[in-house]
């Protein structure tokens, strides 16, 4: 284990903005991706 | 589901078959949610391994954790391309419809694998090299990459009619192929901030096993993931075209 509390965990040494800049916008976009599936597939299908 | 009558009494199996998009339209819709399955259950293994195995590198402290998503997206994005291009290939060679849609399918994933790729590295180069942005070889035709994706969507979104669409992305994609090999070699061509290779097939990887078995889970995760994103789209993309077919009309009156 790598982390000694919660708090160390998010702070990443110093480089939490990074790290954590890095993941959110990774996780968001691919939500984002996903919910455009989601509403072409709606689209299409009440298209005809 | 329509039980359709059978496409062709050919001996042997007619691979064609496969290629009409009334008889694929089923198998992505089956498959699609094991992949996405495969996916989740590999982000979340992988991240695991990334956050609380992995050690603490002994240069770049927690900063590197970021490689777990920058190298399997750039990966993805230069290997989504080469699938795009294959189909969008396929499709000019063989003239058959569904590789024209498979290579639409994989755009906009392929773009947001790039779009990663180059946002994480950013948020990298930062802390590492003082800079978000530097115009080397390896950053430059990663930007390019993004933009031959951008460009083939916008070619094709700017062509009515969808085979012609499908031939006119075909050979922007075929050209830009030439790009993967110069992204993929930069490193090694031209002096670059960008380090080289941590992972090749000929060396052996220059990272603990830990952080290298994280870094591989997560590989197989985007791979899942964006097999199941293009089955999902492909399958928007033959509802979208087909539409006014029976078996879509009839398929669209069961689903309600």
């Amino acid at each position: 284990m790598n982390w000694g509390s919660v708090s160390e965990f998010f702070a990443m040494g110093g480089y939490g903005l990074y790290v954590w800049g890095a993941y959110a916008v990774t996780f968001v976009l691919i939500a984002l991706e996903l919910a455009l599936l989601v509403s072409r597939r709606r689209a299409a299908g009440t298209k005809s | 589901m329509s039980s359709a009558a059978p496409q062709t009494a050919s001996p042997g199996i007619n691979w064609f078959k496969y290629a009409s998009p009334q008889t694929f339209f089923p198998v992505a819709g089956a498959l699609a949610p094991w992949f996405a399955a495969v996916a989740a259950v590999l982000f979340g293994a992988g991240l695991y391994i990334g956050f609380f195995v992995a050690p603490t590198d002994a240069q770049q402290g927690e900063s590197y954790r970021i490689i777990f998503i920058h190298v399997p997206a750039a990966w993805m994005s230069m290997l989504i391309y080469l699938v795009m291009a294959f189909w969008a290939g396929v499709g000019l060679a063989f003239n058959t419809r569904l590789s024209g849609m498979m290579a639409s399918a994989l755009a906009p994933t392929g773009a947001l694998f790039t779009f990663i790729a180059l946002w994480t590295g950013a948020l990298w180069g930062k802390p590492t090299w003082g800079t978000w942005w530097v115009w080397d070889a390896r950053l430059t035709s990663e930007l390019l990459l993004l933009f031959l994706y951008f460009g083939f969507m916008a070619l094709q979104a700017a062509i009515d009619e969808p085979r012609r669409a499908d031939k006119a992305g075909a050979v922007l994609a075929l050209v830009g192929v030439i790009n993967i090999p110069v992204i993929y070699f930069s490193v090694q061509w031209w002096n670059t901030l960008h380090q080289g290779a941590s992972v090749g097939l000929k060396s052996a990887p220059t990272m603990a096993a830990t952080m290298l078995a994280g870094m591989i889970v997560m590989v197989f995760a985007c791979w899942a993931y964006a097999i199941a994103a293009a089955l999902w789209r492909v399958r928007c993309i033959i509802l979208e075209r087909e539409q006014r077919s029976d078996w879509v009309r009839d398929y669209l009156r069961m689903q309600r």
